[in-house]
């Protein structure tokens, strides 16, 4: 210990000799994941820090300060509303109604149906057609949805998992109906079905299957869309269905290195297809672990990047982001509170160095959110980026002895975490093992408890009740016409379109899928034919077999 | 004798949020109930079946993908048609409140739990409804 | 409660599951339901199915269901899942992977948590097999975790008792229970898609002709894979061929006359057990004699003796 260290060493041991007398509030000091955190930090909580090392400068490897040298002076993170329900048309509208107000990106929401592969007629489809996003059965929905929309003019973000190969090249198909190259194509799939086995539970096939139609879309996209991103690693629903930040982070790191893992094992070379994965994390309520974590984020992966996978492409060593606020924090009760939480959220997603961001409507945790309510969510980033002056500085936290402590260790525990799933012989395995859906129950329920016993206090739920409060919103409701009517357009364009081309192009999906051929050409190939994606996706069932939850508490 | 409550946690719909359903189902076992849980994506017939099967006392129906306003009366019919509308239907999610006081006066839920619910709370209210 | 049996006979699914929560229950009508019920059994055909945690034996039931319904034989599956020690409160998962025959009337499906019940968890398999067996049930599923001894009893009740290993995660053949391997009729080594599928098989083989079993069975060894279904129909051929082996060779009397008379003995020892807890406690009809003890007046021995003598007129004495 230098004779520095000692000095502060004394100081605090006398600090903390008269603190000792002063008594603390009756409650847990520790961040919303259950970590205890200390009262004070000091350089010793550092001493194994170094600058150069472990932050260097923004657009520098590792990465801790930030991804862009300028970060937020040369470009403000993109504004990105994750909206779509109902039909197709009702879509467009909503999204040429957002990029009049100013929204810089699209960020597409699918209905249930959709997203579980199924399509609008079939009975498992029922009551949910267009619900809580838009109802995607063929291209002619696709092509609606993107009507007067240039695609070569946006980019475009897709929720969309497990059948994401079909929409994907649904996408692909538009844009040659529009006359614009894939290559011009820019956005996101999200694509990203691990965590589904982990967390979001909208599964269709088994993992190895779907890991090889990943790998499909890799190797098509960097030959013929090479500005799409892939894969967006997500650790948003991991949070949403309970975990901590720390498993949050360590989970989508090791879901991002068993895609590159699956990428190199599928013959491509890393710096092939690592720049275009991407990030999709939470900004929970924790303002300080919260930033501490993305912060991690970016650092683990660059190094493990450079070091294990030998990427020598500086792109594929950078961790770029979206980040969306977490809709658990939300409360029923008081709605009008989320507008206060999900600022805060915002703001540590910003001083954590995001890419993009979508703030939550105050009335998301009732129903869809209202107009009204998205478009306050999206002045809260406005506000956010020219008024509060934090998109000022870059990464202005850095140097606090207790964002950098916190930061260093969010790192010591998603590498206890690589561990203990390397040792479990990697994702797939764990999550056969049900490791990670065990984790994250655990921390659900934990949680629970401590709101439900008020050792956590959570405003308007479990203290600053208001009595007898009844919510007075106005809650956007669907109409159900809307079913039948998507339901007699499919009917239609079943009956209307070449179903002998459509046959054709379905048997060259399944021989694809049973052999070894990349399917991504053949799935273009049904798109161009009008097939369903449910009829696609039934092709697919029968060769890949279906995926059975296993029960975990 | 030895009398214990069963309840069928169900999650009907195609969403996969079933945090609730888990924490709900971990919860009423450790106030000592028999829960059996379904898992994901159930139709109102399976939900409907399996409650039969199990002999249960309460089906709780965990709905956060909009459509509880086709699925509870659905899921009451079948009980009625197969004479075991003696089976409690209560059920959570997000539910706003005039679709809340519908399905309560239409006699499709007994009980529902927005959230924010303790967990107290509903095993409370399931103790003090079923007649051990 | 005649109606109950009634309505089970003419094939009332909720009749058959009230009547299993009552016996589930030990509820004091149970033995004169049993009693009218016991005329109509005797006739399906009941398979074990055991393993350690996680080898996959819902998916192998809910698979074998799907076969056996191809015959278009009526299925009954009971899944035993443990009871919290703590709350006495169980989560009973197991239909989640069973979800397909959920609403097939050839199917029914019922789960039950050990309880550590007054009657023993085998007595209550035992009948709630009954209970299905009267319903109609050709053949019956009963899913145990093979880790208590209580589970292990269940599986001297069944016909066939399928052991279900994987191949990895520690399903060493060294760190099996002996108790299971010695109740197999066939073993299944699910999840086959997995390394090291040949030397599990292996290992149990050497097993088998280091310690050959009585009798001319000699339990096969089977792979299947429920995510393709491979094996399943092989799996399914071997129960019914074991079947026609125990039940056909005049073996089948003999088989019968040892599980009932094991039966009637668990039977005999619960009562007389919980006869000599009740005489001996306190206010007990045989409570004096501790005192007798105590005082060394008399030693244990001879206080046996004088108690039998009183109960059982000394029929039972052992000496």
């Amino acid at each position: 210990m230098s004779e520095r260290q000692k000095e502060i060493k004394d100081g605090l041991d006398r600090w903390r000799e008269t603190r000792g007398r002063m008594a603390d509030r009756d409650c847990r000091f520790e961040t919303v994941s259950s970590l205890p955190v200390n009262d004070l930090y000091t350089p010793l909580d550092l001493t194994d820090f170094d600058y150069m090392r472990d932050l260097g400068f923004p657009g520098d490897y590792p990465y801790t300060r930030g991804v862009q040298g300028n970060m937020y002076r040369g470009r403000l993170w993109t504004m990105r509303q994750f909206a779509g329900f109902a039909t197709a048309s009702d879509s467009n509208r909503r999204y040429k109604y957002l990029l009049e107000k100013g929204q810089t990106g699209l960020s597409v929401a699918f209905d249930m149906p959709t997203i579980m592969g199924y399509d609008s007629d079939h009975p498992r489809a029922l009551g949910e057609v267009g619900r809580v996003g838009v109802a995607i059965d063929s291209l002619q929905d696709m092509e609606t949805l993107f009507d007067g929309i240039p695609l070569d003019q946006v980019s475009t973000s897709m929720t969309i998992n497990a059948p994401a190969s079909i929409i994907w090249c649904m996408y692909i198909a538009t844009g040659e109906k529009q006359g614009v190259p894939s290559e011009k194509l820019t956005g996101t799939i999200q694509n990203d079905i691990l965590k589904e086995y982990i967390a979001q539970k909208s599964w269709i096939f088994p993992p190895e299957p779907s890991m090889r139609l990943i790998t499909d879309i890799f190797a098509y996209a960097c030959r013929h869309v090479p500005k799409w991103n892939t894969v967006s690693i997500s650790g948003y629903h991991i949070r949403e269905a309970g975990s901590t930040a720390a498993q949050e982070l360590a989970f989508t790191l090791a879901d991002g290195f068993a895609y590159v893992e699956a990428g190199i094992a599928a013959g491509l070379d890393v710096d092939e297809f690592a720049p275009r994965l991407s990030f999709f994390f939470n900004a929970h309520i924790d303002f300080f672990e919260e930033i501490a974590k993305y912060r991690a984020a970016r650092r683990i992966w660059a190094r493990r990047m450079k070091e294990k996978y030998g990427a020598k492409n500086p792109k594929s060593w950078l961790l770029r982001f979206h980040t969306q606020t977490a809709g658990c924090s939300l409360t029923a009760q008081q709605p009008e509170n989320n507008i206060v939480r999900t600022a805060y959220e915002a703001m540590g997603a910003v001083l954590g160095g995001t890419q993009s961001l979508h703030t939550n409507s105050m009335d998301e945790v009732l129903a869809l959110p209202t107009e009204k309510a998205v478009q306050i969510a999206l002045r809260t980033q406005q506000i956010l980026a020219h008024e509060t002056g934090v998109a000022n500085v870059i990464d202005p936290l850095a140097g606090s002895y207790y964002v950098e402590a916190l930061t260093s260790k969010m790192e010591a525990e998603a590498e206890r975490y690589f561990e203990e799933i390397e040792k479990r012989g990697g994702v797939l395995a764990a999550i056969d093992q049900n490791f990670f859906q065990q984790e994250i129950a655990d921390a659900a329920y934990h949680y629970q408890r401590a709101i439900d016993s008020r050792q956590r206090i959570q405003v308007g739920v479990n203290e600053f009740v208001n009595p007898g409060e009844t919510v007075d919103i106005e809650i956007l409701k669907i109409d159900p016409q809307i079913e039948k009517d998507q339901v007699a357009r499919l009917q239609k364009l079943r009956r209307e379109r070449d179903n002998i081309r459509v046959r054709e192009t379905l048997d060259a999906l399944r021989r694809a899928c049973a052999g070894t051929e990349n399917a991504i050409p053949r799935i273009l190939d049904c798109v161009r034919a009008y097939a369903t994606e449910g009829e696609m996706i039934q092709v697919m069932r029968e060769v890949f077999g279906e995926y059975k939850e296993k029960p975990t508490f | 004798m030895s009398r214990k409550i069963r309840v069928l946690v169900a999650k009907p719909g195609l969403d996969g949020h079933d945090r609730g359903a888990r924490v709900i189902a971990r919860g009423l076992r450790d106030a000592g109930m028999e829960v059996i849980y379904t898992g994901l994506h159930q139709t109102p017939e399976q939900v409907v079946e399996a409650a039969i099967q199990e002999d249960v006392d309460v089906i709780g129906l965990s709905i956060l993908s909009g459509a509880h306003m086709t699925l509870f009366p659905r899921i009451c019919e079948l009980l009625k048609e197969n004479n075991a509308e003696d089976i409690m239907v209560v059920g959570g999610g997000t539910i706003p409140e005039d679709e809340i006081k519908a399905l309560k006066e239409g006699g499709w839920a007994k009980e529902l739990f927005t959230p924010g619910t303790p967990l107290e709370k509903i095993v409370e209210w399931i103790q003090e409804n079923v007649r051990v | 409660m005649k109606d109950y049996v009634e309505k089970l006979l003419s094939g009332d699914r909720r009749s058959a599951a009230r009547l299993i929560t009552l016996i589930e229950n030990d509820a004091p009508e149970k033995q004169a339901l049993l009693h009218r019920l016991y005329p109509h059994t005797g006739r399906a055909h009941v398979v074990g199915v055991t393993g350690s945690p996680g080898a996959g034996k819902s998916s192998l039931v809910d698979a074998l269901t799907g076969q056996i319904r191809n015959e278009g034989l009526k299925v009954g599956i009971i899944a035993v899942d443990p009871t919290s020690p703590f709350s006495g409160g169980a989560l009973l998962g197991d239909r989640i992977r069973m979800q397909e025959h959920t609403t097939d009337r050839g199917v029914f499906i019922r789960s039950m948590g050990t309880r550590g019940c007054l009657g023993g968890l085998a007595q209550a398999t035992r009948d709630a097999v009954k209970v299905l067996d009267a319903y109609g049930c050709d053949v019956i599923l009963v899913e145990t975790v093979g880790v208590g001894q209580s589970e292990l009893d269940i599986m001297h009740h069944a016909d066939t008792t399928l052991v279900v290993l994987n191949p990895g995660a520690g399903d060493h053949i060294q760190t099996i229970k002996a108790g299971i391997m010695e109740i197999a009729d066939i073993f299944v080594i699910n999840k086959a898609d997995l390394d090291g599928v040949e030397k599990l098989v292996r290992d149990i083989r050497a097993m088998l002709d280091s310690s050959p079993r009585a009798g001319d069975w000699r339990p096969p060894v089977l792979t299947t894979s429920t995510l393709d279904g491979r094996g399943i129909p092989e799996l399914w051929a071997t129960i019914k061929t074991h079947r026609e082996k125990i039940f056909n060779n005049g073996t089948r009397s003999a088989v019968k006359r040892k599980r009932i008379q094991r039966e009637l003995t668990e039977i005999l020892q619960r009562r007389i057990n919980r006869l000599i807890t009740q005489g001996l406690d306190a206010g007990g009809r045989f409570e004096p004699v501790l005192e007798e003890i105590l005082a060394r007046r008399m030693d244990p021995y001879r206080a046996a003796d004088e108690i039998i003598k009183q109960s059982w007129k000394g029929e039972l004495s052992d000496e």
